[in-house]
């Protein structure tokens, strides 16, 4: 049921890979306190691999755009990759997923953050 | 599915009831038949209205409870959700898609339920709100 967090560092990029469910309470509430904590150690690029998320609810929609907006407003980027179909499909019918940078390819997600 | 088959559940306000009802409208909906994109989205509806109601309404009140009752026939599942809150009016709520809302943390849930289901409605109780939740089977299967 709840959400998993695994961070490492590629090529200066923090990647979050995010299993499970993110919403109202645990998923939306780790999510959160996982990007404050990278925020302030200083890591600012994040790309956030929902791959394995199972499940999201709007409370966890909020807490992506949360996280974006924040990211954003610290100088930094947040993307968005490897939706799958349902994640997918709620970001294009909230009118999220031309907000978001949505990418499906690691590689090259890491490439396109703006280097400091 | 044959007939027609009901089940009410007065709950606390509480995350674990919020769970609980989505759970039972995933399993109406699996009995119905529909198929799975149709259970997530029926689910997923009624755990947006649970989540207002318990958060929304009743703002994790210990002396209030939610109703949850689900109805399936052989046309349609109906789901009501009930809070004791102090009342929902739906025309107040902001267009999430307006672009002034897009980057709003949240004011997503009504627009996902109306989204995911064929009819909404709303009724003032008092005190409270009530949402009728409202799957027809045949344009479900037919829009497959």
């Amino acid at each position: 049921m709840s959400m998993k967090i695994k961070t490492r560092q590629v090529d200066g990029i923090t990647i979050m890979d995010c299993s499970g469910r993110i919403t109202l309470g645990e998923g939306s509430v780790q999510l959160r306190d996982a990007v404050r904590d990278l925020l302030g150690k200083g890591s600012k690029q994040i790309l956030l691999n929902l791959g394995d998320v199972t499940y999201i609810d709007s409370s966890g929609i909020g807490e992506l755009v949360s996280a974006f907006t924040t990211v954003r407003n610290q100088g930094g980027d947040l993307k968005l990759l490897n939706l799958t179909k349902k994640v997918h499909d709620l970001l294009q019918i909230t009118k999220l997923y031309t907000v978001f940078d949505v990418k499906d390819d690691e590689a090259s997600a890491v490439a396109s953050f703006a280097r400091a | 599915m044959g007939g027609s088959q009901a089940i009410t559940y007065t709950l606390e306000s509480s995350l674990d009831s919020v769970n609980r009802v989505e759970q039972t409208a995933e399993e109406m909906a699996r009995k119905a038949g529909l198929e799975e994109e149709e259970i997530y989205r029926v689910a997923m509806a009624v755990r947006e209205a649970a989540v207002n109601a318990v958060l929304h309404g009743n703002s994790y009140d210990p002396e209030k409870r939610i109703t949850a009752s689900f109805e399936s026939t052989a046309d349609s599942l109906v789901i009501r959700i009930a809070d004791q809150g102090k009342g929902l009016n739906p025309e107040t709520l902001p267009d999430p898609l307006a672009p002034e809302n897009l980057l709003r943390g949240s004011g997503r849930g009504i627009f996902l339920i109306r989204s995911f289901m064929d009819e909404v409605h709303f009724r003032q109780l008092h005190p409270g709100t009530e949402l009728t939740l409202i799957k027809h089977l045949g344009t479900a299967r037919s829009a497959i």
